[in-house]
């Protein structure tokens, strides 16, 4: 048993080498994104399934979802995966608050997407386009336009709780690089967030033609 | 083809039957083979080479082209064998007849319908001619059921808001089990019926009288034998016992309470109401799950099993 | 215990035990719970037979017994069987087997464990408040519409569903990046094969059934409409997502199994595994067809005819990996020096089982007669004779043979001999009969049945005693050598896979030394295994 001082503490006992455990991290890292692109999947399936049922009715009731707002969040999404990947470089080059800077950017992206998400989903209530039963909107033309307000809700739904785990995450991050329990030989935490981060704006590059571009 | 049954399957009573029972004991014999095969030789290598003394080094020989082929192959061509047959004789099952005859099935929890061509329908009893193809036009009115008559060996689901279809030809007469083999919940397993074949004239006649009702018979006679026919206790009693719905001893002429507060004489029309729209006045401590039977009952009928309501009530 | 430095003893104090971070104490956590489960579902079983005996009313209404086999399978399937190998026994010995110090993420692992113990208090807690009656299987509308604890048992099962997919990352990584020098792929014991591969559908399909099981919620709840026909959606769209993962779900709970009996037949046969890298890749084979038959629980849905002979062409060709392996087994046996003691038995008894429930499987793919069989006892004894007849044995055979390593102990030869023997005879009793009530026509979830159906029930409840029988002796008798067992050696079984080359129990660490693969798992024709 190695026991030896040139172990360093971020070093796990049944890890040999830094490398080792990097690498199981990343590893361990995709398989769960593989995971969560099969749960997303699901939801694919079923918004693929209803929109070949009713394909004027998805597009009709669409046109009540802002294209404007929406497109805004695509564009703070995929800022937010560039700050996150400068934060992990930053990282890389030692410069702890640079890596700090662009970590609390992100956040704050996160922030204004949810907001932005928050105005939407009110203005929707507002007009009774809820799921399922809730449902009292009465200006969308085909039948049962419910059903794409419930999986809209579905999706960007589960999207949502998402980002808020990620948020969490990347605070989480925050308060272990302040503690400086990072370096550039030892990131791996910021990594990981790094790749989830990026998987969750992939995931909303996919949402954003689905609901908001048909036609 | 007619099969007289076997250890495992009942006999057959379709005309389809044979065919289904004919794969079955494909299936059945080949797997017994295979079974035999591997117990035998599990059996005999255990025998036959038991561990006597403590082991040296055993043989390193962990392959065998040919074997492994065979094993491989064997099976494969096997499998092969069974999907051919099977899809065969299940094309077969699945393409209805044109000259089919059409009855519609209306599955409820916990009763089967049926409506037949000539305007006539009845309840949990279906009646077919014999030699006949028949076609079922299957939808329920609330879960999943399934219409399974193991005698001829024919399944299909019944779903809520759409059509599923099957056919059959029974080619003996006789009574015949129909089972609902989809849970639906607490009458499940007494969602049953009959199927029965008869002869071409036999069917006839049984149109006929179907149709009709005879006036000699007090009226409250007919009420009780409806009380069954219709399936009214599969929910209700006549005894006082508590059930899904009220019982109907002492039921005329009470005052009864409805969930919604109100008071309600239990008279003709309120019993007749309760027939033919039941949710509209529920009484109180009871779940609205009677199902309807407008289109399904006649109002004479109706009038008998007032008249047989009525005579439940206990001499004071 | 045994010797002084083992992970039982070391550290102590409840504290060490519940924020533990050892594989091996999390395994004895997981053992725990899943045995507990199995007791549950196992007084849930025998509570249905007995109602089942006659036709009329036993014990319990048409309402309870609804409840009871929906909790039956509810309980075997998410809280015993689909975690039961993998993590009672895989947790404690995939690392050892390995030459590992650990798993990959033990605080993963942890979380994994209280993630179970959340679920199944949730399970138990929707079991006392109000109950489910919709089968394990949840079909819409049905599960729409009923009263009781739907919402939280579905809560509970998608919980659960995390436990079984972050222990399938944890062990897949653990695989490919803590193997002992010198171990390469194809020098792992077969046991890490048949992980690995119910990793790869824990990992790909559990998220399908989580998702499925939040659309369901969301049904029940709000009403989305999307299972709903008055609403525009399709409860059969239901079926679909749910069989997506509950097929290959059922290979998660076999292939483990499969990997235990080939270390049993190969250990107490003292002989090289026949046809490893067949039945490593078989493994494969299995697991990736698993995803394409999903349709054969549906042939009398509604489907389309096209749908349903895709489906059956392809289930068929699932059997064929299937029977590669028991040839395979059987070839190991040959030529071997076989010895007889109780996880042998086990096994043997797996082989006779298994082996009606795969070939009863074929009359369930083929389609004219599925049509008549589907949701029938035949169904009913099918899925027994391959879970428990399949599964479950190989389960108690792994337990008996990883129990002196685990304890330190020895538990009693002759009574363990007994209940192999009563297991085996009451569970043929109890199933086989099933085959026949099914092909006679009785259907599944039936609490009353017609008259003719009663002999053959009466038999198979005679049978269910008889098992329970067998496996109060075994409690019995496990539980008393944890205490009072014989002590036990490194190597009681004369075995050449890694963990038994640590002593038994295990130090903390795992191994006294870094470990170095000095001959394959199953080199019987060239070294000889430090038998004590």
């Amino acid at each position: 048993m190695d026991h030896s001082e040139n172990r360093p503490a971020y070093l796990a006992h049944h890890f040999s080498n830094i490398a080792q455990q990097a690498d199981a991290a990343k590893l361990g890292m995709w398989v769960f994104l593989l995971t969560e692109v099969l749960l997303f999947g699901g939801l694919f399936v079923a918004y693929s399934v209803f929109r070949a049922w009713n394909p004027e009715m998805f597009y009709n009731a669409h046109k009540y979802l802002n294209v404007t707002l929406g497109s805004i969040n695509t564009v703070v999404l995929i800022t937010s995966s560039v700050t996150m990947a400068l934060s992990i470089r930053s990282m890389q080059l030692g410069k702890r608050q640079q890596t700090l800077a662009f970590l609390w950017s992100t956040l704050l992206l996160a922030c204004v997407f949810l907001v932005i998400k928050y105005f939407e989903y009110s203005h929707k209530i507002h007009l009774g386009q809820l799921p399922g039963k809730y449902y009292t909107f009465t200006g969308v033309q085909g039948t049962n336009p419910h059903i794409f307000f419930s999986i809209y809700f579905a999706m960007t739904g589960l999207h949502g709780v998402h980002v808020l785990a990620g948020m969490f995450v990347i605070i989480w991050m925050i308060i272990k690089t302040s503690r400086n329990m990072f370096s550039p030989e030892y990131y791996t935490p910021l990594e990981m967030t790094g790749l989830y981060w990026h998987l969750v704006d992939l995931i909303w590059i996919y949402l954003f033609p689905l609901f908001y571009l048909i036609g | 083809m007619d099969t007289t049954g076997s250890l495992f399957l009942p006999p057959g009573s379709s005309t389809i039957a044979g065919d289904v029972d004919a794969v079955f004991n494909l299936v059945l014999y080949v797997g017994i083979f295979f079974f035999v095969l591997v117990v035998f030789l599990a059996a005999f290598f255990v025998i036959r080479y038991r561990r006597k003394a403590e082991p040296g080094l055993t043989s390193g020989k962990d392959h065998n082209l040919k074997l492994e082929l065979l094993w491989t192959i064997i099976p494969s061509i096997i499998v092969v064998i069974f999907f051919v047959v099977g899809f065969r004789t299940y094309l077969k099952m699945s393409i209805i007849p044109k000259d089919a005859v059409e009855i519609k099935v209306t599955a409820q929890r916990w009763m089967w319908a049926f409506d037949y061509p000539e305007g006539v329908n009845s309840i949990n009893e279906l009646v077919v001619p014999v030699r006949t193809p028949i076609k079922v036009l299957l939808s329920s009115t609330d879960v999943i059921h399934s219409f399974y008559v193991p005698d001829f060996r024919v399944k299909m689901d019944v779903l809520p808001n759409r059509y599923t279809t099957a056919w059959f030809e029974a080619n003996r007469i006789g009574e015949f089990d129909l089972e609902c083999a989809e849970y639906c919940g607490k009458g499940h397993s007494q969602m049953l019926g009959k199927v029965k074949a008869m002869s071409a004239d036999d069917y006839a006649a049984w149109l006929d009288k179907a149709s009709a009702f005879d006036e000699t018979v007090p009226l409250e006679i007919h009420g009780e034998k409806l009380f069954k026919s219709k399936a009214c206790y599969t929910c209700h009693t006549i005894d006082g016992m508590g059930s899904v719905g009220p019982t109907f001893k002492n039921l005329f002429g009470r005052e009864a309470t409805l969930s919604s507060g109100d008071k309600v004489a239990v008279d003709e029309n309120y019993i007749r109401e309760s027939i033919l729209d039941p949710r509209a006045k529920v009484a109180m401590g009871f779940q609205p799950v009677m199902p309807t039977y407008q289109g399904r009952i006649k109002d004479r009928e109706i009038d008998a099993l007032i008249a047989y309501i009525k005579s439940l009530n206990e001499r004071e | 215990m045994t010797v002084s430095n083992n992970y039982l003893q070391e550290p102590k104090g409840l504290k060490s035990w519940l924020f533990t971070l050892d594989h091996k104490r999390i395994a004895i956590l997981y053992l725990v719970g899943i045995s507990l489960s199995f007791i549950l579902g196992g007084i849930l079983a025998l509570l249905i037979r007995w109602e089942l005996i006659s036709p009329a009313q036993n014990i319990v209404g048409a309402e309870t017994y609804n409840r009871l086999f929906t909790l039956h399978g509810a309980v075997m399937i998410f809280l015993f069987i689909i975690p039961g190998i993998p993590a009672a026994m895989g947790n404690f010995v995939l690392p050892l087997m390995l030459g590992a110090k650990d798993v990959a993420f033990p605080r993963l692992n942890l979380t994994s464990w209280y993630i179970y113990m959340f679920g199944m208090i949730l399970a138990l807690v929707s079991i006392v408040t109000g109950s489910v009656d919709t089968g394990w299987t949840f079909y819409t509308p049905y599960s729409t519409q009923t009263s009781g604890a739907v919402v939280a048992m579905t809560t509970a099962v998608f919980i659960l569903g995390f436990s079984s997919i972050f222990t399938g990352l944890n062990f897949l990584v653990t695989i490919h990046k803590l193997r002992a020098p010198g171990m390469t792929w194809f020098k792992m014991p077969l046991f890490i094969w048949a992980i690995y591969a119910t990793a790869i559908i824990q990992i790909l399909a559990t998220p399908v059934l989580a998702i499925t099981l939040v659309l369901l919620i969301l049904e029940r709840t709000l009403g989305i409409g999307i299972f709903d026909p008055a609403m525009g959606g399709d409860p059969v769209l239901f079926q679909h997502f749910f069989w997506f993962y509950s097929h290959p779900a059922v290979y998660i709970m076999i292939l483990p199994a499969m990997g235990v009996i080939s270390e049993l037949i190969a250990t107490f046969s003292h002989k090289r595994i026949f046809g490893y890298r067949a039945i490593a890749f078989s493994s494969f084979g299995i697991a990736f067809i698993s995803f394409l038959v999903w349709g054969h629980h549906m042939f009398t849905s509604g489907q389309s005819e096209l749908a349903s002979m895709i489906f059956s062409f392809l289930t068929f060709l699932v059997a064929i990996p299937s029977g590669i392996k028991v040839f395979n087994w059987l070839a190991t046996m040959y030529k071997g020096s076989i010895s007889l003691e109780a996880p042998m038995l086990w096994a043997l008894g797996f082989l006779f089982l298994f082996s009606i429930g795969g070939l009863t499987g074929m009359f369930l793919s083929t389609l004219a007669t599925d049509i008549h069989l589907h949701d029938t006892y035949f169904v009913v004894a099918h899925f027994h004779y391959v879970m428990f007849g399949g599964t479950v044995m190989a389960f108690f055979g792994g337990l008996h043979y990883w129990w002196p390593k685990m304890w330190g102990r020895m538990y009693n030869e002759f009574w363990a001999k007994i209940a192999v023997l009563l297991v085996f005879v009451g569970f043929n009793a109890t199933f086989f009969s099933q085959f026949i009530l099914g092909a006679k026509g009785m259907p599944r979830r039936y609490w009353t049945y017609l008259p003719q159906y009663t002999r053959l029930h009466g038999f198979s409840s005679i049978g269910s005693i008889i098992m329970a029988v067998g496996f109060v002796i075994m409690i019995i008798y496990l539980l008393h050598s944890i205490f009072k067992g014989r002590k036990a050696g490194t190597n009681p079984w004369g075995s050449l896979t890694m963990e038994w080359e640590t002593s038994s129990p295990p130090p903390p660490q795992n191994f006294e030394k870094d470990m170095v693969l000095t001959h394959g798992p199953y080199d019987y024709d060239k070294a000889v295994p430090n038998k004590n």
